[in-house]
């Protein structure tokens, strides 16, 4: 444990996808929240999803074979 | 069934042309969209924008629950039924294919594919029936090495008949066909299922039963067809801003510029209330008003009724003429008399009156909605009566 609060984005092709993500995991109550795309991931000017790390197994599972994920990452919040 | 106070007693039997009136949903629900959300779908990660992107991804996800599609995403938003028959004539068709169609089809699928013809498409004009029915054997003896496709109406805009899609769609997949089908005078008021019909695409619009507004349509295309149609329009979808080529991905790939998001709003309120009645109520309330009407025309001597003639083989569409009666004046008198909208003529479907037998001067037609009633239609009856005894109502 570093202390430092972090997060996981979870990028989608495009805003639908992370509409239909959404819609899943408010079904499943699942913690999560829309946020622009940080800049210092990509220069894509859409939106993805942002939660705790310790959501990301159950937001995955919740996901598979439903909606397809362009990539996750692990971020400090500054 | 529903009760609407219409404007003064006019009574609109032009429904196949645009569905009147809307319910009172659909305007509610584009209003709250231009005052209270307003952002532009999928551009912005602010809470309008996501507010516009939701209105929007809802309307997919009401679509493919009617049409038991079963991904949103596999659902193209587009202007009309025009616009999705078009990115799938020319998104799909290469100089060298064949393709088979019906001589019932509306100017929307005709001229797109005899504009390809020019471009080196093989076109095969299947002959239907003189009540606008195909054969589906037809199809069977139309199909050759090279087919690649079988563009057909679910259901005739100019009688009604409703083409035996599900018998097609197993043709199609026995042969390795793409099958298309336009579904203009069909989706709101009658089953799809695109999975049961083996449909490929389903091009749709918005404003005749599905009670949307007009400039609203969409396109369903089947899992991993996409790869086999180009887009027929490029540009900003808000996603892989940073790429100068178009993104290959559903729904993107077919969806440049900003969409009609107002129209999207209301068209969500309309399949809305089609749920809330239950299509099954609302096709069968239709049906009820077709049969009364087929019954109290038929009997009027000198009036010619075209097509099936049987309200279970038949949207609430009916094509006619009174004996020695130019359509348009019996279309006018109608309007100028009895306050009944009709529309004459030809009807954007030239191949299909030849086929009837009605070109060029065409017929009346009456097509109705879950809006009309049965008293409409027996003042309609007796309209019909009176203009064919050459009286006019004082």
């Amino acid at each position: 444990m570093s202390g430092s609060p972090s997060y996981c984005v979870m990028l989608f092709k495009s805003v639908s996808y992370v509409l239909k993500a959404e819609k899943i995991l408010k079904k499943e109550n699942l913690p999560h929240k829309l946020i622009p795309v940080p800049k210092k991931i990509s220069s894509d000017c859409g939106v993805c999803l942002r939660f705790e790390p310790n959501m990301r197994e159950k937001i995955e599972a919740a996901l598979f074979k439903k909606v397809e994920i362009e990539e996750i990452c692990k971020l400090c919040e500054q | 069934m529903i009760i609407i106070i219409m404007k003064k007693n006019i009574i609109y039997f032009d429904n196949a042309a645009t569905s009147w009136p809307k319910p009172p949903q659909t305007l509610t629900a584009m209003q709250d969209y231009l005052q209270n959300v307003g952002g532009s779908p999928g551009r912005s990660g602010h809470r309008l924008s996501l507010e516009a992107a939701r209105i929007v991804f809802e309307t997919r996800e009401m679509l493919s629950q009617l049409f038991n599609v079963p991904d949103p995403l596999r659902i193209v938003l587009t202007r009309n039924a025009t616009e999705s028959l078009n990115i799938a004539i020319f998104g799909l068709l290469n100089p060298g294919d064949h393709v088979i169609t019906s001589d019932m089809e509306h100017n929307s699928v005709m001229r797109p594919l005899r504009a390809a013809e020019a471009r080196g498409v093989d076109i095969t004009v299947v002959p239907c029936g003189s009540n606008g029915l195909i054969d589906p054997g037809d199809v069977v003896k139309a199909i050759r090495t090279n087919t690649k496709a079988i563009f057909i109406t679910n259901a005739s805009n100019v009688t009604g008949t409703i083409m035996p899609i599900a018998d097609i769609g197993k043709i199609a997949r026995e042969h390795d066909l793409v099958l298309c089908v336009d579904a203009a005078q069909t989706a709101g008021c009658y089953p799809i299922d695109v999975e049961a019909m083996h449909i490929d695409l389903l091009a749709f619009t918005g404003h005749k039963s599905l009670f949307g507004p007009s400039g609203t349509g969409g396109l369903y295309i089947r899992d991993g067809l996409e790869n086999k149609i180009e887009p027929i329009c490029f540009g900003g979808t808000g996603s892989r801003s940073e790429l100068e080529v178009q993104p290959n991905f559903m729904p993107d790939r077919y969806e440049s510029g900003t969409p009609n998001t107002i129209g999207i709003a209301g068209l969500t309120a309309g399949i809305e209330f089609i749920r809330s009645k239950g299509l099954k109520n609302i096709t069968a309330h239709e049906k009820q008003l077709t049969g009364l009407f087929l019954q109290g025309i038929e009997a009027i001597k000198g009036v010619t009724v075209y097509g099936i003639k049987d309200e279970y083989r038949q949207i609430p569409v009916v094509s006619f003429n009174i004996q020695g009666m130019d359509p348009a004046k019996v279309s006018l008198e109608l309007d100028e008399q009895f306050e009944i909208m009709s529309r004459p003529g030809l009807h954007c479907a030239p191949a299909a009156h030849k086929t009837l037998g009605t070109y060029p001067s065409g017929t009346v037609r009456f097509s109705f909605s879950c809006f009309n009633t049965e008293e409409q239609i027996i003042k309609a009856i007796e309209a019909i009566r009176q203009i064919g005894k050459g009286r006019k109502r004082k």
